[in-house]
């Protein structure tokens, strides 16, 4: 191993002491197994039409917050570990796999930024995703990760919520916003509704007052929602970041059929981006849904909807100097930064544009992911991405909204890490304290 | 000589054309085949609206943040493309020998420019082989095999002008100046020159997935 992949070297047992029981012959098989039969044409014509130019580099907060360090652009990396794979026929050291491990979950975000920078378009993001998928098959996953995952497979949801905390907390919550809003209700189970507001892990976990912050705003949009009492409430897909794909479809199928069960016209989603690409690109693909099989909508649509709908009204506006977070899976993803846009500026006085902003915005690099592969790899993803850090700064905003788990958790590291003077917020965050409540006393 | 000369610039010619040609159009069939096998979704979410404006946008100087961000390789990339086409297609001396061969003929340019064309084109190559040595980027993900490509490219142009100035034997040079065109014409399907084919295939695609389904741009 080079000087520099040994500087890098993180401890995670997930990946050394898994990587150590490698066989060559059982890394040789995998590989080949994933490049020759699980993966085909548009590998071949990524790999194969790279010209090796560098001019993705530009893309990558990777590359840009390592002060331009080669390694870290999308063609480096996969050099270090495709290019590397193909090249050998999958004769490669366990450290290779190790390295091309922590390069693939912690160094690249899967943002897909770099497919703008390509002249060719090669997705990157779609190369270390197969790497992952290797890795996976290997066994070698960062060790969070890989407990995130098996929440997913044994509970339905990422974070081990057991069924009855799920519906405790939705009561708890029904309870605690009641005292302002009286007649408030998280409706459960109710068959035939609208639609099912489904959530993330974290929500229930530790975000808790997003959820009680939802149901206000169901209640005073009039909406006729419910909420799951069971497994399949969890919208978010940690196994579609660690390569698990099997498992990944289980848990996407889990949550269509909720929503099939509950016969609702649609599912409408909390602010979280990873989730949502994987309900309408990844997972739905697998299940072999050319769309999603149901309509999901993500918050920053429903907000929208609501506020042309005219139910949703603004009451006050913030006057604090504000600045929008474009998250990549529903910006780059989805096409959702208008949308976004017209929300914020209705509640907010004083709104001030990153740059870059929109499709074109860097990542918050913990998504793809990366923020699940936990405190071992924090510094890796905080450092990765200083250029966030710059372009935060820059706007002089005293607010940051991100409509975005995720984004969340690494924006909150960043602003602490590098010591920003800005207060991180969810966009439902500024639309419960800004809007009409007509039913509160 | 002269037997070399006829060989070269007759049988070999309909050798490389066939290999280029069949190549591509052999790996066309091969990719696309292997795609329905096994990525089908590629086929799913092909449209050409969104297909067409990708493969534009990125044919337009300028038109992307990327080609903002790094004026000077848009201007050489450009500038070296458009050369490379334009002028072994327009150049007189080939378009006499295809009128020779078949006695089809079309617009020519003046000598003076396609002149200008082919100093621009090696001059490009050495603005790459420069760049690929001194951009850490660059540096990092190339290897020989890159210089040698470019060394396939600029060597029909270079000995087209050696030729052409009757530097040198003039003879040998014409004889060496056909094998170069033909080596790089062979050369095109199986390396990464084959993005003369790819480009449009992988754009296609990519930019179907970000216009219909991402509902974004892809620059
Ligand atoms: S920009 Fe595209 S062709 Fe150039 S090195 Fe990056 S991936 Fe390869
Ligand atoms: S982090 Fe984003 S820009 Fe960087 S290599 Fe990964 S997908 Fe590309």
């Amino acid at each position: 191993m080079s000087e520099a992949a040994l500087a890098q070297k993180i401890d995670d047992p997930g990946l050394d002491e898994t990587a150590a029981k490698l066989t060559p012959e059982r890394i040789r098989t995998t590989i080949n197994r994933v490049l020759q039969q699980e993966n085909s044409a548009r590998l071949k014509a990524f790999v194969g039409t790279c010209v090796s130019c560098g001019l993705c580099s530009d893309a990558c907060h990777f590359f840009l917050s390592h002060d331009r360090d080669p390694k870290y652009s999308p063609a480096g990396k996969v050099k270090q570990t495709l290019w590397e794979m193909i090249r050998t026929k999958g004769n490669v050291s366990q450290e290779f796999i190790v390295r091309a491990a922590t390069i693939a979950y912690t160094e690249c975000n899967v943002c897909k930024r770099c497919v703008q920078y390509c002249p060719f378009g090669i997705d990157t993001a779609y190369l270390m995703t197969v790497v992952r998928r290797i890795c996976h098959l290997l066994g070698v996953t960062p060790l969070y990760l890989q407990d995130t995952s098996h929440s997913h497979a044994s509970t339905f949801n990422q974070m081990w919520v057991k069924d009855d905390e799920w519906i405790d907390t939705l009561q708890w919550q029904e309870d605690e916003y009641r005292d302002e809003i009286p007649n408030l209700r998280i409706p459960l189970e109710k068959e035939g509704a609208d639609f099912f507001y489904s959530v993330i892990g974290p929500e229930p976990k530790f975000r808790t007052q997003l959820i009680g912050q939802a149901a206000v705003l169901m209640n005073e949009c009039g909406v006729d929602w419910t909420m799951p009492a069971t497994p399949g409430w969890d919208n978010s897909d940690m196994s579609m970041y660690s390569g698990d794909l099997e498992i990944m479809g289980r848990i996407k199928r889990a949550h269509f059929e909720t929503a099939r069960r509950l016969r609702v016209k649609r599912v409408v989603m909390g602010e979280c981006g990873h989730a949502y690409r994987s309900v309408y690109d990844v997972g739905n693909r697998w299940l072999g849904w050319r769309e999603m099989p149901i309509p999901v909508i993500h918050a920053l649509q429903f907000y929208w909807e609501m506020l042309k709908e005219g139910r949703l009204k603004v009451a006050t506006q913030m006057e604090e100097p504000c600045t929008f977070h474009d998250p990549c899976n529903v910006v780059r993803g989805m096409g959702l930064h208008e949308m976004a846009r017209d929300v914020v500026r209705a509640f907010c006085s004083n709104f001030i544009e990153m740059e870059p902003n929109r499709e074109q915005n860097y990542c918050c690099s913990a998504g793809g992911g990366v923020i699940n592969c936990g405190p071992p790899h924090t510094k890796t993803r905080v450092l990765g991405n200083r250029v966030k850090a710059e372009q935060i700064t820059a706007t002089g905003a005293k607010v940051l909204i991100a409509p975005c788990h995720n984004c969340h958790g690494g924006l909150e590291d960043i602003i602490n890490h590098y010591k920003l003077d800005v207060k991180l917020v969810f966009l439902i965050d500024i639309i419960y304290a800004h809007m009409h409540k007509s039913n509160a006393i | 000589m002269h037997s070399i000369y006829t060989f070269v610039t007759g049988p070999l010619v309909w050798v490389a054309f066939l290999v280029f040609i069949g190549g591509l159009a052999g790996k066309f069939v091969y990719l696309t085949s292997l795609a329905k096998n096994k990525d089908p979704y590629v086929f799913s979410y092909l449209h050409l609206k969104y297909a067409l404006r990708s493969i534009i946008v990125w044919l337009i100087p300028f038109s992307t943040r990327n080609m903002r961000l790094n004026p000077v390789m848009t201007v050489v990339t450009f500038a070296f493309h458009i050369c490379l086409i334009i002028a072994p297609i327009f150049l007189l001396a080939h378009v006499i020998m295809f009128e020779e061969a078949w006695g089809v003929s079309w617009w020519t340019l003046p000598d003076a420019v396609a002149d200008v064309m082919t100093w621009v084109v090696l001059a490009s190559i050495v603005f790459f082989v420069v760049r690929r040595r001194v951009v850490p980027e660059a540096r990092y993900v190339t290897g020989p095999k890159e210089f040698v490509i470019l060394g396939l490219v600029a060597l029909p142009f270079l000995t087209g002008f050696l030729a052409y100035y009757q530097i040198f034997d003039y003879q040998t040079m014409i004889i060496l100046h056909v094998l170069a065109g033909e080596a790089m014409l062979v050369a095109i399907p199986f390396t990464w020159l084959s993005h003369v084919m790819l480009y449009p295939m992988i754009r296609g695609y990519m930019g179907s997935e970000f216009g219909a389904e991402r509902h974004v741009k892809d620059w």
